[in-house]
């Protein structure tokens, strides 16, 4: 185990690592939060949930890395006085499980001692935190209402830290004397090798996409951030450094390609978020559905014209408005589509109605 | 003051936008859209009524404060 330097919080702050968990928190902000309620009592929970679908960062690195991943976990038991760390690993990735109960064998008696696993139900929202705490708490994986927080009341009540298996990682390679220059991402879509890259921070999607052996086929757009992220044209894509200002969110880069329809994708993506609504709050519920519904019957050519002055209503009204984030996220990403797809969705169908004529 | 809802709580009854038109509306599945805003003071009765009349007891006043 390295030594850690008396501040250690300290050279997390100034590393300026953020979380890789999709919300990009600031790292340091969060431990110090925990750190002052401690009292020994705190927790760790590892998320490997990795609900996002076209995600496999977090379980390769839980396959490949376990180490890693417990290194960062084990310090911050030591600095944020926990009194337990839980490994929080999606039911479906076997591999990692395996590999991180594996390399907790290989780990001392006192660390495995404070070691529990859990197995995060596959669904969207079982890896926000609150549901994860839910979850360990009384085996229910949906978000609850805050406060409380999770670093004033979280599993058994104290102060939690729920921490992504990336960030942890980099917590690793800090406390070794390094700084986080590199991210992990992963790529899907039209691209010649989709799967997961470490890139160096700043690297431009461009050249990320190039390590990946290219496009398969001229992209209309490019997903940045995974189904909670954006959007964007390729050329501004293209440019863009990958790194805690890019909005990585959980680090999937998706290229569209050109003979798909920009809007059946969009479709698509939100009928899947709004299935994964916990349906505990309405405006998630209901207005997910709402929304998925509408971009659904654009796609179909089956609008009534007014469908898109509601969507475009509704993405202003939603967010905000739900326990966890999850509704945010969406109209995030429909926001996006909204933009960048302005003409697809304005002029949807009118081929085919014309072709039908 | 301002006013919060709980979303979990909250089934979109839609009392407290009739007993606070100012600064509740209801969206289009009838879940309150609530005024960020801090209270005026002048309508500070009219936002206890709400809380207390919500039949699910999903709104509460809350101290406005700067974030953490
Ligand atoms: C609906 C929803 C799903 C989430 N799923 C995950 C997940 O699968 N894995 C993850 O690490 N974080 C997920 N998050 C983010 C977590 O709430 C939390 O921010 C994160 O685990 C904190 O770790 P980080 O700061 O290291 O990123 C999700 C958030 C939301 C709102
Ligand atoms: S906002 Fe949606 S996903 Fe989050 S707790 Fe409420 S209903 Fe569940």
């Amino acid at each position: 185990m390295p030594q850690l330097g008396v501040d250690f919080i300290g050279a997390i702050e100034r590393s300026g690592l953020v979380g890789r968990g999709g919300a990009g928190f600031p790292v340091g902000t969060k431990w110090r939060a925990v750190a002052q309620r401690s009292g020994g009592r705190a927790v760790i929970v590892v998320n490997g949930a990795e609900g996002e679908p076209r995600s496999q960062k977090d379980r390769l690195l839980m396959t490949t890395r376990p180490h890693l991943v417990l290194d960062g976990a084990f310090i911050a038991a030591r600095v944020l006085r926990a009194r337990r760390v839980i490994l929080y690993i999606g039911e479906r990735h076997e591999k990692a499980r395996h590999a991180m109960l594996r390399a907790l064998h290989e780990r001392t008696e006192p660390e495995r001692g404070l070691v529990t696993l859990a197995a995060a139900p596959g669904r969207y929202v079982a890896g926000a935190e609150t549901a994860a705490i839910h979850f360990l708490n009384e085996g229910i994986a949906t978000p609850t209402t805050a406060p409380p927080l999770p670093f004033e009341q979280g599993v058994d009540r104290a102060p939690t830290l729920v921490q992504n298996v990336e960030t942890l990682a980099h917590i690793a390679l800090i406390a070794r004397g390094g700084r986080p220059t590199s991210t992990l991402i992963t790529l899907a879509g039209g691209v010649a090798r989709p799967g997961v890259l470490e890139v160096e921070l700043g690297t431009s999607i461009g050249d990320a996409v190039r390590q990946g052996g290219g496009v398969t086929e001229q992209p209309k757009a490019v997903l940045v951030g995974g189904y909670f992220g954006s959007w964007m044209e390729p050329a501004e894509a293209w440019k863009l450094p990958l790194d805690h200002r890019a909005r990585l969110g959980c680090g999937v880069i998706g290229l569209l390609p050109a003979s798909a329809c920009p809007v059946c994708e969009t479709a698509g993506i939100m009928r899947y978020l709004a299935a994964e609504s916990s349906a505990q709050c309405g405006p998630c519920f209901f207005g997910l559905r709402a929304l998925a519904d509408a971009c659904t019957r654009i796609a179909d050519n089956r609008s009534d014209g007014r469908d898109l002055s509601r969507l475009n209503r509704w993405v202003d009204e939603v967010p905000g408005r739900g326990a966890c984030r999850h509704p945010d996220g969406a109209v995030m990403f429909l926001s996006s589509a909204l933009r960048v797809f302005a003409s697809d969705f304005a002029n949807h169908g009118s081929h085919d109605l014309r072709r039908a004529a | 003051m301002r006013l919060v809802v709980d979303p979990i709580k909250c089934d979109g009854r839609g009392l407290c936008a009739g007993l606070l038109p100012e600064l509740i509306r209801l969206d289009d599945w009838g879940y309150p859209i609530v005024n960020p805003e801090p209270l005026p003071a002048h309508l500070l009765p009219h936002a206890r009524r709400a809380v207390e009349d919500c039949p699910v007891l999903a709104i509460a006043l809350r101290r406005s404060q700067v974030k953490k």
